[in-house]
């Protein structure tokens, strides 16, 4: 189990500290997928080179079961601690075979094993990535997703305690990135190892994880289970990094928010009162859109700006007033461009958080050359 | 041909009668010209025993003095010495500071960055006649009081010495290399290591340690070469030593009465093939160490290491550097330049001081006459060069056109000629041909456009390979022949690339000795030539109003190519 307590890191430049991490703390108990995620410079690989001690935090404690790796007067080099990591460059070691770069945590080590031993666990570890075979290849000799590979091979062979992942897939192409998450995922349940992974691929954190941080400006602003977070996102911010989201910002009336010229029925976040600033986030799954009234309530009139079929799903955009929604219909649904819809928003669906005042990139306005 | 299928195919039309192989043929006679006639004919006249490639009568002659001579062999034994210790010396100085600034947490990194820059500006024979300044045995300052206090004095006049002042001129071009290599390499393959669980030590043995090593071994040849092609320090200290290494060999026999030019040559041909085996095994270790690049081309940041403690000795240990490298050589310039008679400074001295050396070299002939001819030869030189390699550069990018390897192949070819080898083959080759301008400003000048081809291609093909090729394509699409494409959108947008190199290779040009000291007459004195003669004569207050003259020149200089956006000059 790996403890995180009010970690804090500043860096220092030329002109002045820049605040990377602010009083983080997480817990990510044993043999679970543990997902740092948030856009570039949110702090979160800088987190993950704490827990590595490849950076020296400023204050707060890291725990690894009981032994304290970094806090007040304790800091622990990295080559001490029982980790496993990726890099995002792999950092294969452009000197040395694929099976010497698989076999020198083994050979650093206190207690190198015996050379029969080496080899076992060089190759068992090789086999585990799909490697086995290419041990007498020169390193930089490989592919991308063979390097990558490697590097996996590397950081597992020790079994370490805790297995870091620094944006490993962020290098592959979109195929072999596909792949490599089911690989990666399956390899982490079968070893149950546990593992920490840092990316700003949201659906790479919602295949992967079994708990998401969300960071923002280095904070945790959510932490919870893939399904939670994704249904139950705490602000504006979050709703918007994960997953797509229509947001309809209003302020609170008895029974729901005021929007769209009336007023939309809703559930309401704990905290929020009558005049609070509030914002229903819409998912575009969950919007219902129809060509004709169906007389339900949180229904309203709009026009139907696009109608993309995509195979799977007929991918929908609705203007009603100033509000763009976007809304996903079955892929038979026949509905046509400019005609006149009506969207539903479903009440069970339906649940306001306070406004962070947090807005998606707007969507363009034109959509007049896209096809009907 | 691909080239005209591709220009096609663009809707670049070439003139019927294929611009491209009449610009290669012509190009490829100008540079054959240039480069391998001097070259044949310095090996030719290496094995003749006459003075001209016309009077020919093969022998061994030469070559079995260069090769079994008593003094030959010391001669090779002096000049590995020399190159070696020079180099060494050079890589520990520059390592050394590359490694403080690229990675360690000393403060001020940019200013210490900017600093170890700075000698470069300094030429070769101003850089020596400083530290002779400093160095000499009975005037020098540091000399003087060592002698007043301790009853001994350095030696300039040595191995060591000649070492010391050549290592610490080349030492930054060592901390530019090595600050390069420092921060290409992928600090997290230093990382993976840490999280392997190898401790320090062992991360710098086995990862760091191997992974420099291609590099570190190329940059010491590198510098190596460098230090035997020199000839201002074998000339200004080795000569007056009598420690001789090749350079100063060859200029020796040629300033004997009567002049040996068969041996001159022969010696010359030897130091040829240390430079051209030298770059070529520099060459393949590069291409060697490029192949163990995993990720390029990416911006890292690097692990810098916490001095700690040690801060304080790393400050000092640069800060001493700096004085040495830079403020002792300029202070003892300028202060030289200003008195009379040199000797170390004193209130009197200091009380008598005088511009009568600046208004000697505002007023005599020679100097003014240098100043003008080195002036006039380095924008001819760099004009010519740069015309001629940006269409050498456009033919042998852009198009498929036969020969293009070949060209540029040629245009790089003197990158390997030390420049008093190819002052002794320009001698060669007009004793031999009836082009009579032995003694003349254009011998000077095809020197010198022939030294700084590598220099001009170089620039002119990296600033055409950023320009993408539709940009071109879309002027032909617009209906542009040729030409007008040529001049009115390639030439354009090439221009910064272009005045760059036109005015690194006019800076350079300024401080050219090496071929110049073989070649010029009365008439065609330059700069560096004038400081080497005043030398000859004693003149020493003169010569350090001359060198101050020139320093304060090449600045203004530098600082017109730093606005430019040019890189920073590389070639000391």
């Amino acid at each position: 189990m790996l403890q995180v307590t009010e970690l804090r890191k500043t860096f220092h430049t030329d002109r002045g500290g820049v605040r990377a991490v602010e009083d983080i703390s997480f817990t990510v108990e044993e043999g679970r997928f543990f997902t740092l995620l948030g856009p570039s410079g949110c702090g979160k690989t800088t987190t993950l080179r704490c827990v590595a001690g490849l950076e020296r935090p400023e204050s707060g404690t890291i725990r690894l079961d009981e032994a304290v790796l970094s806090g007040p007067g304790r800091f622990v080099p990295t080559h001490a601690r029982d980790i496993g990591m990726v890099f995002q460059s792999y950092a294969i070691w452009p000197h040395m075979s694929v099976f010497e770069n698989v076999a020198f945590p083994l050979r650093v080590s206190e207690h190198p094993p015996s050379k029969a031993e080496t080899t076992r666990m060089v190759e068992e570890s090789l086999a585990l990535v799909g490697l086995d075979g290419l041990e007498d290849r020169p390193a930089p000799q490989l592919s991308g997703g063979q390097q990558q590979r490697l590097a996996l091979a590397r950081a597992l062979v020790r079994r370490p305690k805790i297995l870091l992942l620094d944006e490993p897939l962020s290098n592959l192409d979109a195929k072999l990135r596909e792949r490599m998450r089911i690989e990666l995922r399956q390899l982490q349940r079968r070893l149950g190892i546990t593992t920490i992974y840092v990316t700003h691929d949201q659906g790479e954190a919602l295949f992967l994880s079994h708990r998401i941080a969300v960071m923002q400006a280095g904070r945790i602003v959510q932490e919870g289970a893939p399904r939670d977070l994704y249904r139950e996102p705490a602000s504006g911010f979050v709703a918007d990094f994960v997953g797509e989201a229509t947001f309809l910002p209003g302020e609170v009336v008895s029974g729901g928010i005021r929007a769209l010229g009336g007023t939309v029925v809703c559930t309401l976040s704990d905290g929020l009162g009558p005049g609070a600033k509030a914002l229903l986030v819409l998912r575009p799954e969950n919007i219902v859109v129809r060509s004709q009234p169906a007389g339900v309530p949180n229904e309203f009139a709009g026009n139907l700006r696009v109608a993309a079929f995509l195979g799977d799903r007929l991918d929908c955009v609705v203007e009603i007033g100033d509000l763009l929604v976007r809304a996903r219909a079955h892929p038979t649904t026949t509905l046509r461009r400019d005609q006149q819809v009506w969207v539903e928003f479903p009440v069970e669906h339906c649940s306001a958080i306070p406004d962070d005042g947090w807005r998606p990139r707007a969507l363009a306005r034109t959509f007049d050359d896209d096809e009907g | 041909m691909a080239a005209t299928t591709v220009a096609r195919r663009a809707g670049i039309r070439l003139p019927e009668w294929r611009a491209d192989v009449l610009i290669v043929g012509a190009a490829a006679l100008i540079l054959g010209y240039l480069t391998l006639v001097p070259l044949a004919m310095l090996l030719l006249g290496s094995v003749s025993s006459g003075s001209s490639a016309l009077d020919f009568q093969f022998t061994v002659r030469n070559f079995q003095r260069v090769l079994t001579d008593q003094a030959s062999i010391e001669l090779l034994a002096n000049s590995v010495m020399y190159g070696l210790g020079s180099a060494l010396f050079a890589f520990a100085i520059g390592t050394g500071v590359a490694w403080a600034v690229e990675r360690s947490d000393i403060p001020g990194r940019s200013i210490w960055y900017g600093l170890a820059l700075v000698p470069l500006i300094v030429p070769g024979i101003v850089h020596t006649i400083a530290w002779l300044f400093l160095l000499s045995p009975e005037i020098g300052w540091i000399n003087a009081p060592l002698k007043a206090l301790f009853g001994f004095s350095i030696s300039v006049y040595s191995l060591p010495g000649m070492i010391w002042i050549e290592g610490l001129h080349t030492a930054p071009l060592a901390f530019v290399l090595m600050s390069a290599a420092f921060r290409t390499m992928d600090p997290s393959l230093e990382e993976a290591a840490a999280t392997s669980r190898a401790n320090p030590w062992k991360t710098f043995r086995r990862i760091t340690l191997p992974l420099l090593l291609p590099t570190a071994a190329s940059v010491l040849l590198i510098l190596f070469v460098r230090a035997i092609e020199g000839f201002e320090v074998p000339a200004i200290i080795g000569l007056p030593g009598q420690i001789y290494v090749y350079t100063s060999r060859i200029y020796t026999s040629l300033n004997q009465y009567p002049p040996n030019y068969g041996l001159s040559a022969a010696y010359g041909a030897v130091l040829l093939i240390v430079s051209v085996g030298g770059l070529l095994l520099h060459n393949r270790m590069v291409r060697r160490t490029e192949r163990f690049a995993t990720v390029t081309g990416k911006a890292y940041r690097p692990r810098r290491v916490e001095l700690g403690r040690f801060r304080a000795v790393a400050i000092a240990a640069l800060a001493l550097y700096a004085v040495v490298a830079i403020a002792l050589p300029l202070l003892v310039l300028i202060y030289a330049s200003l008195v009379r008679v040199y000797t170390v400074p004193s209130l009197e001295t200091l009380g008598e001081l005088t511009l009568r050396n600046y208004q000697f070299i505002a007023t005599d002939d020679l100097t003014r006459r240098a100043l003008g001819n080195s002036l006039l030869l380095g924008a001819a030189a760099a004009t010519i060069v740069v015309a001629l390699t940006a269409i050498i550069a456009w033919v042998t990018i852009r198009t498929r056109a036969p020969g293009r390897g070949l060209l540029d192949f040629l245009a790089f070819v003197p990158i390997t000629i030390p420049g008093i080898v190819l002052g002794i083959s320009l001698i060669w080759v007009y004793f031999t041909v009836p082009i009579r301008i032995y003694g003349t400003l254009w011998i000077l000048l095809v020197a010198y456009v022939t030294r700084y081809l590598p220099y001009g291609i170089r620039s002119a093909s990296a600033g055409i390979v950023q320009i993408h090729r539709e940009l071109e394509e879309a002027s032909a699409a617009a209906g542009a022949k040729w030409w007008p494409t040529f001049t009115r959108i390639l030439l354009p947008l090439l221009r910064p690339a272009l005045v760059g190199a036109w005015v690194y290779i006019f800076i350079i040009s300024l401080r050219e000795l090496g071929s110049s000291i073989l070649l010029y007459s009365s008439e065609s004195v330059v700069l560096a030539v004038r400081i080497f003669d005043l030398r000859d004569s004693g003149n020493y207050t003169t010569i350090a109003a001359l060198s101050v003259f020139l320093i304060a020149l090449l600045v203004v200089l530098v600082a017109v190519l730093q606005r430019l956006g040019g890189r920073t000059v590389r070639e000391a």
